[in-house]
């Protein structure tokens, strides 16, 4: 298959296709191909080294990939672009690094503003819509590492809304929450879906997926099922997902792509 | 007040004043990101690795020609930092070790050429600093290089602090994190060749890193890590100065000294992150506890407040 030949059904969307991404030549992610419309909270599911971390990244930019394409609303997106943010897990973050809340989201809008130009009133009031979107006006002046995780994970959020993201890439933001704090994201995630923003979040815990998300894409190295949770949550699905071994390739072997070429 | 104002009487005096408090202020604004960029060590082994650059810049030269001087430390601290990287990909070793074999290697070549050659330098002047020897060439590399660093730094402040905070995020939003890097790199073996002259090559590292350090225990304010590391550098290069000038005491000692005192009094003092507040005991809220339940005491059946 080329690469090029690839449609696209959805003009406003994500279509990623045959995207394939290794380390050390070993495929994290083999051949992957889906289509996800904006608007929508989609949930990537899969064992742990199913390469849902590694899409995130190869999604927000942070990963080369070897083979496919990632495009976004029929544009290829070639390497970084502004529209995706991606929430980094908690231990990938200095905490006590010298920000305040408020400058956490000030970052996010110097990527709009450039660097030479001057920042106006307009972008600090996007700054104050921000923290005011995810309830953070309270907390606007705490450094970050006083937060809760809750609180840290929405001042993250607060920051991509005023990079004025379309995407928000989240690595397992509903992990070590409690039962409220995920409500409360829930919300705040549901809120951004209904304007229009497009999130996908890794998650492990199953049980709360039709809970959490419309769409779940079932990864094992490969792509298992993507779709309505409703539609995708079979027990074969499941079982195809969680009981098979995790594809790396042929054992002991370089990965070639000489298939993919042709 | 004479003990204060006597010095500033001498021409001389005051251009020496001049040029300490320019590097106090480019040294403790660059420190800002040293500190948040964990780059310390680094910072130690290309301040370490401008002897050997001294010294055959001496030997080239047939004596103190300035642009000998400043060429040869530039290359031997650009080939420490560069060769570190290389050692670091192509083997196992981490950048740390890398940079530590590096340094302590070329800082012995030094040593050694200044012995082999008879460098007739005054070791201690280039390892601690003599700022009374301070030319009129010095003097012009200082505003120079002063005035290049600090707006270019100030310029790039956004991008910087991007990077700075998360260097893979920053790449993905299209900052291009290696070239502030080597920026970064640059600005720093500039500021430490205009360093040179006052702190000597042993103590550049107090001067670059603790005004910012001090700044990072009293504030989280990224603006104010830059620009009060800056007043801090400045202010305390100048105290440096007038005690060693007082005492007849090495300059670069002076100064550290000077600010090593400021910081330990910010580790102990700070409002914010200082070891005092830490030991003293957190004030109990309890009113603030009992008005959060409206009706009664808890457990008396009173709703919780939402």
């Amino acid at each position: 298959m080329s690469p090029r030949a690839s449609s696209f059904t959805t003009p406003h969307g994500l279509a990623v296709s045959d995207l394939t991404v290794s380390y050390n030549r070993i495929p994290a992610l083999h051949h992957i191909a889906f289509e996800v419309a904006c608007g929508q909270c989609i949930g990537l599911l899969g064992p742990n080294g199913a390469g849902k971390s590694t899409l995130l990244k190869a999604l927000a930019g942070l990963l080369p990939h070897e083979t496919g394409r990632i495009s976004f609303h029929g544009h290829e997106v070639r390497g970084s672009t502004r529209d995706f943010a991606y929430l980094p897990q908690r231990e990938a973050i200095d905490w006590d690094f010298p920000t305040t809340v408020h400058g956490l989201v000030e970052m996010g809008r110097y990527l709009r503003v450039g660097w030479w130009r001057s920042y106006g009133r307009e972008d600090e009031q996007a700054v104050d819509e921000a923290i005011a979107a995810m309830h953070l006006q309270p907390l606007a002046h705490r450094q970050i590492s006083a937060l809760s995780g809750g609180q840290q994970q929405r001042a993250f959020l607060a920051r991509a809304l005023a990079q004025q993201a379309h995407v928000f890439l989240l690595d397992e933001p509903f992990t070590g929450l409690d039962k409220p704090t995920q409500d409360n994201l829930r919300q705040l995630l549901r809120e951004l879906r209904d304007q229009g923003k497009l999130i996908i979040a890794s998650h492990h815990d199953l049980p709360s997926v039709s809970h959490l998300f419309d769409q779940a894409i079932l990864l094992n190295g490969e792509l298992i099922a993507a779709g309505a949770v409703g539609e995708v949550f079979t027990d074969a699905n499941l079982r195809k997902t969680y009981d098979t071994p995790t594809f790396a390739g042929p054992a002991s072997h370089g990965h070639h792509h000489h298939h993919a070429h042709d | 007040m004479d003990w204060l104002t006597e010095p500033f009487q001498h021409e001389f005096m005051r251009r020496v004043f001049v040029g300490g408090a320019l590097i106090g202020f480019t040294n403790g604004f660059l420190g800002a990101f040293v500190v948040l960029r964990r780059m310390a060590l680094m910072a130690d082994s290309l301040s370490h690795s401008l002897l050997p650059g001294l010294a055959v810049g001496w030997i080239l030269a047939g004596g103190l020609v300035p642009s000998a001087l400043f060429g040869g430390a530039l290359f031997a601290a650009l080939a420490v930092a560069l060769g570190a990287q290389l050692l670091a990909r192509n083997s196992r070793l981490k950048e740390d070790t890398a940079l530590g074999i590096l340094y302590t290697v070329a800082f012995s070549v030094g040593i050694v050429l200044i012995g082999l050659f008879k460098v007739r330098v005054s070791l201690m002047h280039w390892l601690f600093g003599n700022i009374l020897g301070l030319s009129d060439t010095d003097l012009w590399m200082i505003w120079g290089i002063s005035l290049v660093v600090v707006p270019l730094l100030a310029a790039l402040q956004r991008p910087l602090l991007l990077t700075l905070f998360d260097p893979t995020v920053a790449a993905s939003q299209g900052i291009r994190v290696n070239l502030l890097n080597s920026v970064l790199m640059i600005a720093l073996v500039l500021t430490m060749i205009a360093s040179l002259q006052a702190i000597g090559v042993i103590m550049l590292l107090g001067l670059l890193i603790a005004p910012a350090a001090t700044v990072y225990l009293l504030c989280d304010s990224y603006p104010a890590m830059l620009w009060g590391g800056g007043v801090i550098g400045m202010t305390g290069s100048c105290a440096g100065l007038l005690i060693s000038y007082r005492l007849d005491l090495p300059s670069g000692a002076c100064i550290v000294l000077v600010l090593g005192l400021i910081f330990f009094a910010a580790y102990l003092f700070s409002p914010r992150y200082g070891l005092f507040r830490k030991l003293r005991r957190a004030r109990h809220f309890h009113e603030e506890s009992l008005a959060r339940w409206p009706a009664a005491a808890p457990g008396d059946g009173g709703e919780k407040a939402p």
